[in-house]
């Protein structure tokens, strides 16, 4: 499996598969389904430095080839996490990154300092891009200015991988990732979930108890593979790509467009060990089309 | 330990016009994963353009003889109206067994009368425990509805089991009116209730319940994603805060959801 090896910042890789945030829970909920010591990495689900909630009921409303989700971080905050769900997971077999999100600066820098002492979490998602949330996420992540006001104050406390989680719901992410880049993000993953609704008819209500909520699955691949393109021709950081990822074929098509690695989010709930065979699917073409190493198809797309 | 595994259609019969009786069982002769009552699976539909997710089934029966696993499905949407036209031989994908499972009668006094209240799909899970609860020497009494007795659906299996009332909105089968109106409700000597339908009638159950100080459990089912913790859609505000329903449910005792007047 060497030639699937890849760096993103300080993390070495042993394939370019992990699970996105929010899909995946802690990684346990998984292990009846699939060795995790397959995965290059898991992002657990997103952090905050106090304990949410979340949204009210319902969450969720399905879509043609996806879904919407409006959960808006339900999480039991940063020192939960650290004392009862870091001790269960540390010894899993792959990388482990938090995403981390938060309403303030503070916040994002408290929480992310707060991670950074546990050996075993290499490297934090910072998620300047959830849609589900009153303050704070997407609203960092949708200016360059308070993008780069929120990396660069995590940056100053923490020293380990730090990969920045960017919307898509802007009208040039390139300069959100440049800003992210020049503040000293390591790497930069896309993307978060597009906003979205959904009307039931009969009652002419929104279906999501917060109107809009968070697109994802594989309606939204195309316009993931267009920002991972264009982001991909903006910066010199890795990129971690997904956005509807389902079969190793999508995830080819997203390391063509410049991903270094990819990430597969709602599909897991469809196919709970597909991140397994995404490993394996890799690994086959490049023996079928005799490419030496994965590296050889990061951003290979002829134009 | 939960599995993604492949069945095969035994049988699949039409009870009504939106009713279907799927009945699976392994390729191989090899047991069945053991399943609880009040556990649901999640149902990989396929052929459907319309239809992403998976779709969480109650588990009906497990026919432990022949080796079947059996799903209620009511035909509501593109999902479920494919999986009314699976035949014999058809190969389904499911994940299971997923979520908690019914409680027994907390005295262990077989004489307690136990009741087990269905409405519409949801009677779906309370063959299963009946059939457990017979089992295990109880005496379980059903009290199930519907709209009309066209809508009541395996009655004969449930007389196996035990005592059957039923309540139709039209009257054409038992008493009219909802299963909350019944007149055996009059009495109130359960000792236990457990639930499963409309949520307005598994609220109005808990109420009386509660009204009599009469342990009752419900089963939700809250629109979900995933079906085992991961996506937290499904989640019940509950006494300990929001949960997910998939992991901590679908059974729920009532004095841990906020449903009581």
């Amino acid at each position: 499996m060497d030639k699937l090896n890849i760096q993103i910042g300080n993390l070495a890789l042993k394939n370019p598969v992990m699970t996105a945030s929010g899909t995946f829970g802690y990684g346990k909920e998984y292990t009846d389904f699939i060795d995790l010591g397959k995965l290059g990495g898991i992002c657990v689900k997103g952090t905050t430095l106090h304990d949410r909630q979340g949204n009210a009921y319902p969450r969720m409303a399905e879509t043609p080839a996806g879904m919407l989700n409006a959960v808006g971080l339900q999480n039991k905050g940063v020192d939960y996490f650290v004392s009862n769900i870091y001790p269960e997971i540390k010894d899993f077999d792959t990388h482990i990154i938090v995403n981390v999100s938060g309403s303030t600066i503070e916040d994002y820098a408290e929480c992310a300092a707060r991670l950074s002492d546990l050996d075993k979490i290499p490297g934090i998602e910072l998620n300047i891009s959830c849609p589900n949330v009153k303050e704070g996420g997407m609203a960092f992540g949708t200016s360059a200015c308070s993008a780069a006001d929120v990396v660069r104050a995590v940056r100053k406390v923490y020293n380990k991988t730090l990969i920045v989680k960017l919307s898509p719901n802007v009208t040039d992410i390139t300069e959100i990732a440049r800003a992210a880049e020049a503040e000293g993000a390591d790497s930069l993953s896309l993307i978060n979930t597009l906003l979205g609704m959904a009307i039931d008819i009969n009652k002419r209500k929104p279906v999501l108890s917060t109107v809009t909520g968070g697109l994802s699955g594989p309606c939204v691949k195309p316009v993931a593979l267009r920002m991972v393109w264009q982001t991909y021709n903006a910066v010199k950081i890795p990129i971690i790509g997904m956005g509807g990822i389902s079969s190793w074929q999508d995830a080819i098509e997203f390391i063509l467009a410049g991903s270094s690695a990819i990430q597969i989010g709602t599909y897991n709930f469809i196919d709970p060990t597909i991140s397994e065979k995404v490993v394996n699917g890799i690994q086959e073409y490049l023996d079928n089309h005799n490419i030496a190493h994965i590296k050889d198809l990061i951003g290979a797309l002829e134009v | 330990m939960k599995k993604m595994l492949d069945l095969i259609v035994t049988d699949n019969s039409q009870l009504n016009q939106s009713y279907c009786l799927l009945k699976l069982s392994t390729t191989n002769s090899s047991p069945l994963p053991e399943m609880f009552p009040g556990q649901f699976v999640e149902v990989h539909v396929t052929d459907s353009p319309t239809t992403f997710l998976r779709r969480p089934i109650s588990v009906n029966f497990i026919d432990k003889e022949k080796n079947e696993l059996w799903l209620l499905v009511q035909a509501i949407g593109d999902g479920t109206r494919r999986m009314a036209t699976y035949k014999k031989g058809d190969l389904v994908n499911l994940l299971l067994p997923l979520g908690n499972s019914f409680t027994p009668p907390e005295s262990s006094d077989k004489k307690d009368r136990v009741l087990l209240v269905g409405g519409g799909v949801g009677t779906a899970p309370m063959l299963y425990w009946g059939s457990i609860l017979k089992e295990e020497g109880y005496s379980p009494v059903f009290l199930l509805g519907a709209r009309s007795s066209k809508d009541l659906l395996q009655l004969d299996e449930f007389a196996k089991y035990g005592d059957v009332y039923t309540t139709t909105e039209d009257g054409s089968h038992g008493e009219k009116g909802f299963v909350t109106n019944h007149s055996i409700l009059e009495l109130p000597d359960f000792k236990q209730i457990y639930t499963c339908g409309p949520k307005p009638m598994m609220m109005a159950i808990a109420n009386y319940a509660h009204k009599h100080g009469i342990t009752c459990e419900v089963s939700l089912e809250n629109t979900m994603a995933c079906g085992f913790g991961v996506c937290l859609c499904c989640i019940e505000n509950t006494t300990r805060g929001n949960v997910c329903v998939c992991t901590e449910g679908p059974v729920f005792n009532i004095k841990d959801l906020k449903w009581i007047n």
